[in-house]
């Protein structure tokens, strides 16, 4: 499996990463906003799954994944955002977005483990 | 500004520490913040707008940050240290977002992350706004919490 990891902080991406190490996937590219993710995902493909963060400058997570789903060469990656806005209202637009799952950070190993299904 | 609405940021810091780090935390009892205006060394600020508008900070001193970031990052952080500017906004992100399920009628916005770094620096609430300080016991030592948040 192959994650895009996507957040503006760099301590919680290196939370995450070695999150993600822990669960034995350990090909991992890394992106600090939504237009470097892009880009990494263009250049990166196959790509399984993005962990996407919201509130991100440059580009934020929702405008990226509305990019992202927009383009059909995607359709296949999974996506979970991994973010602190917690209200109903942004889970939901998240979703109808085209998230395909939805963490509340801050989010355990295990919390984690049970969103990938593995 | 009603004193309930500090309740979700308390609970808020309280579950960010408890699940980030495995740390408890305790608040002490809130204050109207007055003069003479705490000091701190390092405050990450998140602006607050929707609604009702203010901001939350969480503000520490030197040595406590030191400690909360480097067993967040299980290394030893400096002072000077990107990853502990990083973090201070880290956890005020994270505590403002999932403070806002709870204040869902002001239909809140958060903005990015300010770090705000000085020796002793105090911290000016919006005017108009009275702010309420809430500081926190912990193993590494006390840091505190304001909430300013303007009501139409």
């Amino acid at each position: 499996m192959k994650v895009l990891l996507v957040d503006d902080s760099v301590t919680m991406r290196r939370i995450q990463k070695t999150q993600i190490q822990g669960l034995g996937i350990n090909d991992i590219v890394e992106a600090g906003d939504g237009e470097e993710a892009y880009r990494k995902l263009q250049e990166n493909m196959p790509i399984d799954l993005i962990m996407l963060d919201w509130n991100m400058p440059v580009m934020d997570g929702l405008t990226f994944l509305k990019k992202v789903r927009a383009d059909n060469s995607f359709k296949n990656v999974k996506v979970i955002m991994c973010t602190s806005e917690s209200e109903k209202t942004r889970v939901v637009e998240a979703l109808k977005s085209g998230a395909n799952n939805y963490l509340v950070k801050p989010f355990t190993p295990d919390a984690l483990k049970e969103k990938l299904g593995i | 500004m009603d004193v309930s609405y500090i309740n979700p940021f308390v609970t808020a810091t309280i579950e960010c520490f408890q699940t980030m780090l495995s740390i408890k935390t305790e608040p002490m009892a809130p204050q109207l913040k007055k003069e003479p205006y705490p000091a701190y060394d390092i405050s990450g600020v998140i602006g607050l707008s929707g609604e009702a508008q203010g901001s939350i900070s969480l503000s520490f001193p030197n040595d406590v940050a030191i400690k909360f970031v480097g067993k967040m990052l299980g290394v030893q952080v400096s002072e000077k240290s990107p990853d502990l500017i990083d973090a201070i906004g880290e956890f005020a992100n994270i505590i403002a977002g999932n403070a806002k399920k709870d204040l869902s009628k002001f239909n809140l916005s958060i903005s990015l992350p300010n770090v705000i770094i000085g020796k002793a620096h105090v911290l000016a609430g919006q005017s108009g706004a009275s702010t309420i300080v809430v500081p926190f016991t912990s193993m590494f030592g006390i840091f505190a919490m304001e909430v300013s948040l303007k009501t139409k």
